[in-house]
């Protein structure tokens, strides 16, 4: 039966024997896409007595909203802190790359670097949608170089800056520009962070705490500025402290607005003990973001590579600084980071897949069309098995990736 | 009349889908040739639709060659509010189903002339006629929103409902009187008397007073469904708890005819058989 097309001629594809992410739970409902974007079969069958042109039997599989990588470095070789002659190039590549661990739109992520790098790289990255070349690019991560030395992780030591000088202003001149810039990681007690993040914030640039000493006061203080993120909580900060609770702090304060902050982890099995996500996950279930944070040999065999201003030396699941025990990011995809994280925390399917595509939604302020199934939303997801494996793709309701 | 008394609610309500299925498969519906159904709506039917749901999916019955009418609808609630009952047969029984949207009949509450709405409705109905109308009852004997007092005779219009209807119906709007509606449209007494054939699902305990006015007392518009002792083919399909406020010897005399009305679902067919 050919659908009644009042309303538009586009075809109408239902997705049956399938299980939805919906209202934080699966419900056992088909999936109705048109033109790119999830339809509400309701509305279709009363309002324009339409129905589906096409009909995909899932087999069973889980639909979840795609994942949202909101911290890459990169990975296939593909370094995107590295000032290379085919910028764009690099980032597709990973784009296309990354289809397959489910990943439908992603932040690549800018390292520590040298102003004369986000110089040539920044304008090389748009935000762009996704599709059959590769996932979708929501905007930038420049993770640096306003951080604390002390924190530094990987970060190169030389290239760190301050905006003790010139505020805010320091900060455009070392960017050069936040066109196309989603999110920005700093170190809150730098002097003038506040008017900074304040800066930020009112552009509409997502700020997040990280790589940094600051003592709970001081990040709070940030929260209040407008930062609502905390990179890699656990990572490149001070410990809790039960008299001084530092960032981590922020996981339950009660001196922060109700648009609370949300955290990103790295759920690769290394860079946090499975103890330490149960405890953030419980303290803060609905704020907790998945990340890699994969740097550029994630996908690569083992060995020695390049990442931002540094190399790296990858020994099994392990990436370290070359030459020390420094973690320097991981390499384990976001399809292995929903599962482990699944395992580790205990915690539901429902609630694992949340933290890969809902949470990092409304942390970008995107939710209302990316990180659902809502009607409306873009048609952007996966086909999961029960195990949490990948075994479709889709960005806007065309497969771009099968298994 | 035909009274069908099964043990128990699941069982009352898979007799009922295998009569459906029956009639509508022995129909043998095509494009120059429709059964047309009138459906329910309220918690009795839902294990019916369940089981015809069931039906559909096995690929013994297809809806694609039926129409359905729908008994009633609020006024003034949204289509899409999850108390509607457009929002109750979309979840409960067509997004299972392979019915064109087209053939989906129900009265719409939110039409700018209601009386307009309500007479095309009442058209439609006379127009194509109604092979087999499905319905429940309320426990004041009404049938669809035929409150007490309705018109033996009465047609597709607009009702208000009485206050003890509104209370009861406060649990679907989070106990807040303000928000249940107040009105509705509904086919008639008369509508539902015009149908070739009816069916009443009755069950439960809170119905059984209900039944014994119904059919065990005279044809009285306080208790409007006994209207259809007047009509040539009702089946009341029900549970024993239904029967309750019955004469044993009522119940008795049916029970024995079970053989009898068991004819009606045994054998049971199927669309598969008729695939030639």
């Amino acid at each position: 039966m050919p659908s009644n097309k009042s309303v538009s001629d586009a075809p109408i594809t239902q997705f049956i024997n399938c299980r939805i992410l919906k209202e934080q739970e699966l419900q056992s409902e088909d999936l109705w896409v048109r033109e790119g974007t999830i339809l509400n079969p309701e509305r279709l069958f009363f309002d324009e007595k339409g129905y589906a042109d096409t009909q995909i039997d899932c087999q069973g599989s889980i639909i979840a909203p795609g994942f949202i990588d909101v911290q890459i470095n990169g990975g296939y070789g593909i370094d995107f802190s590295l000032a290379t002659d085919n910028v764009k190039g690099g980032v597709s590549l990973v784009a296309k790359k990354i289809l397959a661990h489910g990943v439908t739109s992603f932040c690549p992520t800018l390292v520590t670097s040298p102003p004369y790098i986000y110089h040539k790289v920044l304008p090389g990255i748009s935000v762009q949608n996704g599709g059959a070349e590769g996932a979708g690019i929501l905007g930038v991560h420049l993770e640096g170089p306003f951080i604390s030395q002390e924190k530094k992780g990987a970060h190169p030591e030389q290239c760190l800056r301050s905006f003790q000088t010139g505020g805010f202003q320091d900060l455009l001149d070392t960017y050069g520009s936040l066109d196309n810039v989603a999110l920005v990681t700093l170190a809150p007690e730098l002097p003038r962070s506040q008017e900074v993040i304040r800066e930020l914030a009112c552009r509409g640039v997502t700020v997040s705490l990280g790589h940094s000493v600051s003592n709970l006061s001081q990040a709070e203080e940030a929260v209040q500025q407008g930062a609502t993120f905390i990179t890699h909580l656990f990572n490149a900060m001070l410990p809790f402290h039960h008299r001084d609770p530092g960032i981590v702090g922020l996981l339950t304060s009660d001196q922060l607005p109700r648009t609370l902050c949300t955290h990103g982890m790295i759920a690769d099995g290394i860079h946090t003990n499975p103890a330490a996500l149960r405890i953030a996950h419980r303290a803060h279930p609905t704020g907790l973001v998945l990340v890699t944070d994969a740097i550029p040999a994630m996908g690569l065999p083992p060995g020695r590579h390049t990442l931002g201003q540094q190399v790296i030396e990858i020994q099994g699941l392990n990436a370290y600084v070359a030459g020390t025990k420094t973690l320097c990011g991981s390499i384990a995809t976001m399809d292995m980071c929903v599962r482990h994280f699944l395992q580790a925390s205990g915690c539901t399917v429902e609630a694992a897949l949340e933290a890969a595509s809902l949470h990092p939604a409304q942390l970008l302020g995107v939710s209302d069309r990316k990180g659902t199934l809502n009607y409306g939303s873009d048609a952007d997801f996966v086909f999961l098995d029960d195990s949490l494996n990948v075994r479709a793709t889709y960005i806007a309701g065309e497969q771009v990736w099968k298994k | 009349m035909r009274l069908v008394i099964l043990d128990e609610y699941n069982l009352a309500s898979e007799w009922a889908a295998k009569y459906i299925r029956n009639r509508i498969v022995q129909f043998m519906p095509g494009p120059d040739k429709f059964f047309t159904l009138g459906l329910p709506t309220g918690s009795t039917p839902l294990g019916c639709y369940k089981k015809l749901i069931e039906y559909h999916t096995s690929g013994d019955i297809s809806f694609k060659y039926v129409k359905t009418f729908n008994m009633d609808e609020y006024v003034g609630l949204p289509r899409d509010h999850p108390e509607s009952y457009h929002s109750y047969m979309w979840n409960n029984f067509f997004k299972h189903i392979d019915i064109d949207p087209a053939n989906a009949h129900i009265l719409d509450g939110n039409a700018p002339d209601l009386q307009k709405e309500c007479e095309a409705f009442e058209q439609k109905l006379r127009s194509w006629g109604i092979d087999l109308f499905v319905g429940g009852i309320g426990p004041d004997g009404h049938i669809a929103f035929n409150e007490p007092g309705s018109s033996l005779v009465s047609r597709t219009r607009v009702k208000t409902l009485a206050k003890d209807t509104i209370v009861a119906n406060a649990r679907f709007f989070g106990n807040d009187l303000s928000k249940v509606p107040t009105m509705t449209l509904t086919v008639g007494v008369g509508t539902v008397m015009d149908a070739r054939e009816v069916m009443i699902l009755i069950t439960g305990a809170h119905k059984a007073f209900a039944l014994y006015k119904a059919i065990e007392e005279g044809v009285n518009h306080m208790w409007t469904v006994s209207a259809f002792q007047q009509h040539p083919r009702t089946i009341f399909v029900c549970d024993e708890d239904a029967t309750l406020e019955l004469r044993v010897k009522t119940v008795k005399y049916f029970k024995g005819l079970m053989h009898v009305h068991n004819k009606l679902v045994d054998p049971l067919h199927s669309m598969k058989d008729y695939k030639n």
